[in-house]
Parts: C-alpha cells; sequence; structure tokens
C-alpha cells in the first residue's frame, strides 16, 4: 500500500508542476494522434461518403471491409507498417521506422476503417428520399454531398471521437515502429509501459492519470452527442 | 407568342427497372396556371412519373420538353430542376430551425441573405407557422413540418409544383386544414401544381384536371367530373369508387333506356346502346338505398332488387354493406339508416337506384 500511495503523491507533484518530461510525452501524444486523426477524417470521410451514396457491384464485400478493418488489432497493423518499412522493406528507403512519422503513419491506418465505417453507417442512415428532397431543392451533387454530411455532423463528430479515443491508447503498434525513444517518439501508452516495468510507479501513475483525464474527455464528448441525437 | 404552349410536356416516356416497365407513357402535358392531379393505386407509377418529370429518376427513355424547349444536357437538367419545387410525402426537413429549413432553398440556389430574410418571412406566414420560426425542425408535428416543407417549397416561387402523396401521412383534421390552406395559396399564386394521391376526394377537391393510373400507364384523362361520373373502363371505374361493377348483355332497348341482363337478374339504365351488346354498369354505393319489408319508403326507383346482406363493414362514421341480390351489390348505410333499419347480417332487405345513377360502360358487340 506505502508504494501505491508513494506513487500518487509524487505523480500529483509532477502533474501540478508541469514536468516537463511529462509534458513532452503528452504533447507528443497529443501530435500524433491529433494528426494521425486528422488525416483519417480526410480518408474517412471522404471515403465513406461515397460509398454510401454509390450503387456498384461488390458494395456489400466492400463494406463487410470496412466494418472488419474497425476491429484490426493495433499489433497487427504495427507488424504490417515495420515490414513496409522496415531496412531492406519496400518504404525502407524512406528510413523512417522509429520515428514519430511511422507512429502517425500505423495510428493512421487503425483510425480510417474506424471513421470510415462509422461514417458510412451515418450517411446510410438518413432518409433515403432525403437525397431526392434535396437535389429537387437545386443542388448540385457537390452541394448535396455537403449538406448530408451536415445532416450527419453528429455522427461523423463521434466517428471523429472514436477514431482519435482509439489511436490515443493504443500501444502495440506505438511501440513496434516508434521504438520509445526517450525526447522523440516516446508517448504517453509506451512510457507508461515502460516506467511501470522499471518500477518507477509515480511517473508511470501520472501518466495513466492522463491518458484517464483524455478518455474521460473523449467520453464526455461522446455522451453529449448521444444525447442530443434524439430519434426524428 | 403561342399562348396555347403547354409549360410541360413529355413524350415516348418510358422507365424500366430490373425487367419491369414502371411507367409507359407516349403524351403528357401540363398547362400553365392549372392543378393537375394524378390518381390511382399504389404502384400505380405516379411517384414515378413525378420523379422522372423533375428528372430524379435517370435513366429514362423518351423527352421533356419545358415550355417549348427540351430539358437534355446537365447544365439545362440543373436548369429545369431550378424551375420546379418537390414536396414528399414525409417532410425531410433538415436538422435545423425552421426558418433556416424554408430558406436553405433559396440558399442552395444562390439567393443573398438580405433577400432569402425577406422571402422566408413572406412563406412562414402564408403557411401560418411563422410562431415556429426559430424551433428546431424535430420538435414540430406532423402538420407543421409538413407546412415547414410546403414553405420551402413556395419559398422557391417554383414554375410548377410538384406534390407526392403531401397529405398521406398526415390524421384527418391536419390533412383537411392543411388541403384549404394550400388550395387557397395555390389560387392566390397562380402556381401550376402537378400533385399524385391515392386519396380521389382530395384530387376531387383540388384539381383542375385528373389523370387515373394503373400499372404505368395513364388509364384516363380529363376533367374530374368527367373521369367520376364517366369512367373509360372497370379499372377506373372502381378507383373513383364504384363499388358495384357488373357485366352483362343489352336485352331490351327503347328510347334512351335499356334492360341488361345480369345473374338473371334485369337492370335498367339510360344510354345509347345496341341490342346483344355486352356492357359493364357501374353504380356507386352512395346511389342505393335500402329498405326493409316493415319499413313503408316508397321508390321512383326503376331498379328494385330483394337481397340478402352478406356483410356489413364500419367506416366510421358509416356503413358498407354488401349484398347478394343474385349479383354483388353494394351500399353506404348512415349509422343512423342501420340502426332504424336493424341491418344485420343476413338480414334480407330490398336494394332500389335509380337507373339514371348506372353509369355505362359500353364493351362492344360480342
Amino acid at each position: 500500500m506505502e508504494l501505491i500511495f508513494e506513487g500518487i503523491k509524487k505523480a500529483f507533484w509532477l502533474l501540478v508542476s508541469f514536468d516537463p518530461e511529462v509534458m513532452g510525452i503528452t504533447l507528443l501524444s497529443l501530435e500524433v494522434s491529433g494528426i494521425a486523426t486528422l488525416i483519417s477524417l480526410l480518408i474517412g470521410i471522404s471515403t465513406g461518403v461515397t460509398v454510401a451514396l454509390s450503387r456498384f457491384i461488390g458494395k456489400r464485400v466492400v463494406v463487410s471491409l470496412i466494418n472488419t478493418g474497425m476491429g484490426l488489432p493495433p499489433v497487427v497493423v504495427g507488424l504490417f507498417v515495420t515490414i513496409f518499412l522496415w531496412r531492406n522493406g519496400p518504404l525502407g528507403f524512406f528510413e523512417i521506422l522509429y520515428t514519430p512519422t511511422a507512429m502517425i503513419i500505423a495510428q493512421t491506418v487503425i483510425a480510417t476503417p474506424i471513421v470510415m465505417g462509422i461514417t458510412l453507417a451515418a450517411i446510410q442512415q438518413l432518409p433515403q428520399k432525403l437525397r431526392l428532397q434535396i437535389l429537387a431543392l437545386g443542388a448540385t451533387r457537390l452541394q448535396m454531398v455537403w449538406i448530408l454530411i451536415k445532416e450527419a455532423r453528429l455522427p461523423l463528430l463521434a466517428a471523429v471521437m472514436a477514431g482519435f479515443g482509439g489511436v490515443i491508447s493504443e500501444v502495440g503498434a506505438s511501440i513496434m515502429v516508434g521504438g520509445n525513444i526517450k525526447g522523440y517518439s516516446r508517448v504517453l501508452t509506451t512510457a507508461t509501459v515502460m516506467e511501470t516495468s522499471r518500477g518507477n510507479f509515480d511517473i508511470a501513475i501520472a501518466l495513466g492519470i492522463i491518458l484517464l483525464l483524455l478518455a474521460y474527455f473523449i467520453n464526455l464528448v461522446l455522451t453529449q452527442i448521444q444525447q442530443k441525437e434524439r430519434p426524428r | 407568342m403561342n399562348e396555347h404552349l403547354p409549360i410541360l410536356e413529355m413524350k415516348n416516356i418510358s422507365v424500366s427497372r430490373g425487367g419491369t416497365l414502371l411507367l409507359d407513357i407516349s403524351s403528357f402535358l401540363i398547362h400553365e396556371g392549372e392543378i393537375f392531379s394524378l390518381i390511382g393505386p399504389n404502384g400505380a407509377g405516379k411517384t414515378t412519373l413525378l420523379q422522372t418529370l423533375s428528372y430524379l429518376l435517370k435513366p429514362f427513355q423518351g423527352e421533356i420538353f419545358f415550355r417549348g424547349k427540351k430539358v437534355e444536357t446537365n447544365h439545362s437538367v440543373l436548369e429545369y430542376r431550378r424551375k420546379l419545387a418537390m414536396v414528399f410525402q414525409e417532410p425531410l426537413l433538415f436538422d435545423t430551425t425552421v426558418f433556416n429549413n424554408v430558406a436553405s432553398g433559396l440558399k442552395i440556389r444562390g439567393m443573398k441573405r438580405g433577400g432569402i430574410h425577406v422571402k422566408v418571412i413572406e412563406q412562414l406566414e402564408r403557411f401560418g407557422i411563422s410562431h415556429l420560426s426559430d424551433r428546431s425542425a424535430r420538435t414540430l408535428s406532423g402538420g407543421e413540418a409538413q407546412r415547414a416543407s410546403l414553405a420551402r417549397a413556395f419559398a422557391l416561387q417554383p414554375e410548377i409544383l410538384l406534390l407526392d402523396e403531401p397529405f398521406s401521412s398526415l390524421d384527418p383534421p391536419t390533412r383537411d386544414s392543411l388541403i384549404e390552406d394550400l388550395e387557397h395559396i395555390l389560387q392566390q399564386t397562380r402556381t401550376t401544381a402537378v400533385f399524385a394521391t391515392h386519396d380521389r376526394l382530395e384530387a376531387l377537391r383540388l384539381s383542375n384536371r385528373m389523370a387515373v393510373m394503373n400499372e404505368g400507364k395513364i388509364v384516363q384523362i380529363g376533367f374530374p367530373g368527367e373521369v367520376m361520373n364517366h369512367p373509360v373502363n372497370e379499372i377506373v371505374a372502381s378507383f373513383v369508387g364504384m363499388e358495384t361493377i357488373l357485366t352483362g348483355k343489352v336485352i331490351k332497348q327503347s328510347g334512351g333506356t335499356f334492360v341488361t341482363s345480369i345473374e338473371g337478374q334485369e337492370i335498367e339504365a339510360v344510354g345509347d346502346v345496341h341490342l346483344g351488346e355486352t356492357v359493364v354498369l357501374c353504380i356507386r354505393p352512395e346511389n342505393v338505398t335500402l329498405s326493409t319489408r316493415s319499413s313503408q319508403e316508397g321508390t321512383s326507383a326503376r331498379n328494385v332488387f330483394p337481397g340478402r346482406i352478406v356483410k356489413i363493414i364500419s367506416l366510421g362514421l358509416y356503413q358498407k354493406v354488401h349484398l347478394h341480390c343474385g349479383f354483388p351489390l353494394v351500399a353506404y348505410v348512415t349509422n343512423h339508416s342501420l340502426e332504424e333499419l336493424s341491418l344485420t347480417e343476413g338480414k334480407e332487405v330490398r336494394a332500389s337506384f335509380k337507373a339514371t345513377a348506372v353509369t355505362v360502360i359500353r364493351k362492344g358487340e360480342s
């Protein structure tokens, strides 16, 4: 019990005094996951909307793939990205293995299917005739897509939060492709793993608290969205 | 300038999906300022026609001419669509305030903010929903939402307004109030309108001209009175409310009246037919009177038949009575009469209707 109390006391101190190492790790986490989420937003929403609105042979297969992708195990993503970026691998000449860039790539791969899947569902849930009504009002195809996205803004926001939540808390891929290098590619999750294994519970708990706060914040936003989405 | 140029004309339109012919119309035109209704059972093609008309349903074969000019290229389609407005059965409002909803069409079409504001206020007032201007569309009742949808359409000052069963999902009092208001507004603005409905009374009330559709084709087109009282065939007759439809041969004929033999009974009707001709006789249930042995009702009707009540169906304010008089006959009876005459299933009654109340459809020599 001594251990735990000591840990919590020291953690509190680290947080309140804005310990530079802890802050550095937090900021890098936000940066990496933030950029990954942004990219996945762009790819995910545009693809999700396109698939939702189009009719083509094999659509069912594509939708299944996207839904499967939502449950992609991060370590598997880490494995494949590592292989690709390995020294002798196909993209090895970029030399970005063990850099934040590699982490961004891995996290984007993890988050994109999540954003895509939720976007697809959100757009498909809009009343079928709404598209016709929008076109009947004189909209161009582009205007129609924009209006549909606005109509589905709440579930789309949920998609973004889900994507972000998924990657900021993942550790497998980040360790594999990032290398957890101090001051360079060390993020909240990877640092927590390391500090815990070393027995430095004060830092580990501090990082853990930050992760919890982030998780709570994301959940808060998602719950707010859920409550607002009353059936029409 | 040709003042008699129809505002809209469709030629040789056909729409097929998966091998089924959904729409097959060789010619169809709308005159400016008229209110035109499309009636028919579900699946008749009314929605298909409206959607094809507004270029929402593609591809299709055939040509559409707006004020004499053919609509074809992508640009002219958008331009053409911006001259129309369409209201559906569901309000299909956006997740924002009523004001923004009514403004949405104008915004899409590129109008400036100041201009939009004036037009929206005007429509909100016209449809009696000014007090709902800042409310979220999610909180509206069915009637209020449909009014908002109509306001949105009227704000565009369309050259043709299309309505696809706009009142079908409303309850009767809301529907009546809205139909009354719409009637008034259409007359006031002299908007050309085409609307689809499966409620013939609605069509009878609102439209100047009517078309009956069935299985993708227009079966009859004309003034409401004409269509309702002189159906060209059994399908139209049945759809316009002639519940009793009987086929038989003319066995007697003199002057303008004739007698048809149906199931051994003789029915007298008025019309210009030949002896031996096959005719279809249609009788509206409201024109059939029932009486019992005990009631003293004398009748000047030429057609009096004893019969037995087979089924009584309540339609709320009145009852539909199915009889068997040798041939099937349907009559409407008020709740009051039902009680007064103690009508029950199985009871023997006398049914009568005038010769002039029989609508005749000639089928030609056999």
